[in-house]
């Protein structure tokens, strides 16, 4: 992969670090200082001021976004060294990486893997230089957990294949420019009969329609397919290899999610939350001992969930692959930071409940809509009970029950 | 697992080897079978010293190799795999408490001995059958201790006692002036009440005020690595046994709601794991100890319970047999989960650090 590449060659690591700080002095606008706004993958489109286009264009040409990538596809070819150093760096000054979204988070690293040079070629550059927005065409109305049950069809015409099909959950599709997909290409096998295939949004009998959730906002959609027409060269490797790479896909999915449970780290502390919005004793201490044992309770659970974290990516480094707790670290993660949003809403009485008006801080309708759309942590990227699966089948290895 | 270095991969491997081999729970049902109120195997524990684990925390000048609690922890580890009674920790945990807070000349008295075997110490803190230590209410005049202690582990093997008193901790060789009482728990391991009667207390007077809490702290992490052994044995033989029973034709393991159940506990295990080790790194850096040390015997606490619990309800009804080990893990990991602070007091004491 793009990571194990020859690093190019430096002096040290003193140079390099240099020259980072050059290159932040010389490209950094002061006014973006502290202000993170990296491409999203499930936010719309920000209207680009002038010193974030250029910081973002200061960025893509460096290929620094997408540091460990290779260089003659537009990344950094750093090593994970420099690449550190350059995180480090970005931190001191207040400056953030503008490069994001899913094409950096998964599609970039499983095409690289898997992507012909051809391809490398056209999709990479743009996705280091944060032009071009990917969405993923994976869930479908009954194909969830049971991914590989995909109806999406994809039939072939020669020198193009023709879509047909719904998907559901596409991340950012409405704002997407180019969809990754796992389509069928034949009905005779369930997983070998699945492709991998690239799909430009823009193409006609592409439709898309974003999903109210419950907590108000409309971060997916439901994507259409009618008579759609892609090119053969949009295919990522061979016909029906698609379960192959689309599962790939998933696990750098899956590492990236562990520890992205809205509402779950970021912010005041429970106890902080219980000091304001409930009584105290004149000693500071919280006046309600059940509450105050819960919140210990969490706290502990929520530290060594971190030393788990910590723990998996230390054992991943010094055995050259994963740990075998990382697939504990979703399910874990995304639950405790559940609970830490019921929590804060709980501790905080109808004052968190609040859903919009004046009368409620923006912390406040924050944390409501936060608590909510952490719903979808246990839910998406491999429901909590797939995990549990994976973790019986795989890391256990006890036999498959169906 | 932590990343080691070599010298702790080896010291892990050899004990691993010395306790599958040497010390299986067949040598621990020997003891129990013994009815000695001393409950470990003299033998067992000089070939322990032998092979330096009752140094591995020691200065090397008092004839330790100063390997740290990281290096102990993986000893007592895999130690609690076999159930492997030794007075290893209790005298672990006495040696921190000289080093922590005694004088060259009790260092250079004790030290030696308890690293080489040739004596046994333990602590004497707790008065009631709560772990409690604001409580205490024994107390020295003219060099002279009176209290009784309640519940020691290892007394009957202890030459030397570490016994907390009102104003610090001290020195109590056992003898004129200490009386054992045995009490015989659940675990089958050694216990006793003692009275000390004007006992002759030598007071570990360099550890300032908080060398109680300081070697509580070590006491909760090292409880902690032996269940850690515990809960891992546990885990694995109910998984071993669940891919071997069959019912309904087919193996247990092969049904969803036993395997959702395993990878639950499998999730637990993990994070125990990282809390105990993280609790062991912590005394060895000496930063943020007593907040690491209460996270490790809680997580160890709430895990090992459910584990010990589950264990049994998956072995079924042969889980409920004494010729089964599971139920030996059972007993002592509720002594256990009671040493220095269960979980309601730890949540405690972890929310007053915590300034709430």
């Amino acid at each position: 992969m793009a990571t194990q590449l020859e690093p190019e060659a430096r002096d040290s690591a003193d140079v390099f670090r240099e020259e980072v700080r050059q290159f932040i002095a010389d490209k950094f606008p002061e006014e973006l200082k502290g202000k993170s706004v990296s491409l999203s993958a499930t936010e719309g489109p920000i209207k680009e001021t002038d010193a974030q286009k250029a910081w973002r264009e200061a960025m893509g040409e460096r290929g620094w976004g997408t540091p460990t990538w290779p260089k003659e596809y537009g990344g950094g070819g750093l090593n994970r060294k420099q690449a550190a150093i350059l995180n480090e760096e970005l931190a001191r000054a207040g400056a953030y990486n503008p490069i994001g979204g899913m094409g950096v988070m998964m599609f970039g690293p499983t095409l690289l893997e898997y992507g012909s040079e051809e391809q490398k070629q056209e999709h990479i550059p743009p996705i280091c230089r944060g032009e071009i927005r990917w969405c993923q065409g994976y869930s479908e109305p009954n194909a969830g957990s049971d991914l590989a049950n995909l109806q999406t069809m994809a039939e072939d015409k020669g020198d193009h294949y023709l879509v047909n099909g719904q998907k559901t959950w596409t991340s950012g599709g409405q704002w997407a420019d180019k969809c990754f997909a796992i389509v069928r290409t034949d009905r005779s096998d369930k997983h070998k009969g699945i492709s991998f295939l690239l799909i430009d949004m823009d193409s006609p009998g592409v439709e898309v329609r974003p999903i109210t959730m419950i907590s108000g906002t409309s971060p997916f959609c439901e994507t259409f397919f009618t008579d759609v027409k892609v090119p053969k060269e949009n295919l990522v490797g061979e016909e029906g290899q698609g379960w192959t790479i689309g599962k790939r896909l998933l696990q750098h999915e899956r590492t990236n999610l562990s520890g992205a449970a809205p509402g779950g780290r970021a912010g005041a502390s429970l106890a902080d939350i219980a000091k304001k919005y409930g009584r105290t004793n004149q000693d500071g201490t919280l006046a309600d001992p059940v509450l105050r044992d819960r919140i210990a309770d969490f706290e502990i659970r929520w530290t060594s969930f971190l030393h788990t974290a910590r723990r998996a990516v230390e054992e991943s480094k010094a055995q050259g692959g994963v740990s075998e707790i990382s697939s504990a670290l979703k399910k874990l993660g995304t639950k405790l930071g559940q609970e830490r949003a019921e929590m804060t809403i709980e501790i905080m009485g109808l004052q968190g409940l609040g859903w919009e008006g004046d009368n409620f801080s923006p912390v406040e309708l924050q944390g409501v809509r936060a608590w909510l759309y952490g719903k979808a942590t246990t839910i998406y990227g491999g429901s909590t009970e797939i995990q549990n699966n994976v973790i019986a089948k795989r890391v256990l290895g006890m036999l498959d029950h169906q | 697992m932590a990343v080691l270095n070599e010298e702790q991969e080896m010291l892990r491997d050899m004990a691993r080897e010395w306790a599958t081999n040497e010390s299986p729970v067949t040598e621990f049902r020997k003891v129990r079978a013994s009815g000695e109120p001393e409950a470990f195997d003299r033998d067992a524990y000089s070939a322990m010293a032998e092979m330096g684990w009752a140094g591995i925390i020691i200065p090397e000048e008092h004839g330790g190799s100063d390997f740290g609690f990281m290096s102990v922890g993986l000893v007592v580890e895999e130690l609690g795999k076999t159930l492997t009674a030794s007075p290893l920790i209790a005298t672990t945990l006495a040696a921190s408490a000289i080093m922590l807070g005694g004088s060259d000349e009790q260092k250079a008295k004790w030290l030696p001995k308890l690293a080489s075997g040739e004596a046994i110490a333990t602590l004497a803190i707790d008065e009631g059958p709560h772990h409690d230590p604001q409580a205490i209410e024994a107390s020295v005049s003219g060099g002279k201790l009176t209290g009784t202690k309640a519940f020691v582990a290892e007394a009957h093997g202890a030459d030397l006692f570490v016994v907390a008193a009102k104003d610090g901790l001290y020195l109590v060789e056992k003898g004129d002036g200490v009386t054992l009482t045995t009490r015989r728990l659940t675990d089958q391991r050694s216990h006793a009440d003692i009275a000390f009667d004007g006992a002759a207390a030598d007071k570990l007077a360099n550890g300032g005020d908080d060398l109680l809490d300081k070697v509580l702290d070590r006491a909760r992490v090292l409880t902690a690595a032996e269940m850690l052994g515990m809960a891992q044995i546990v885990f694995d033989t109910t998984l071993a046994y669940l891919k071997q029973r069959v019912q309904f034709n087919q193996v247990l393991s092969s049904f969803q709601a036993l395997q959702h159940r395993m990878a639950d506990l499998f999730a637990d295990l993990a994070q125990m794991r990282s809390a105990v080790e993280a609790g062991l790194q912590a005394v060895d850096s000496g930063a943020g100890v007593s907040r690491a040390a209460i996270v490790a015997k809680a997580e160890a606490n709430r895990v090992l319970h459910t584990m010990s619990n589950e264990g049994i309800q998956l072995h079924g009804g042969i889980g409920m047999t004494d010729e089964y080990d599971i139920g030996l893990y059972l007993k002592r990991a509720r002594v256990l989960e009671a040493a220095w602070g269960t979980r309601s007091y730890l949540k405690n004491r972890f929310a007053t650090l915590g300034g709430y």
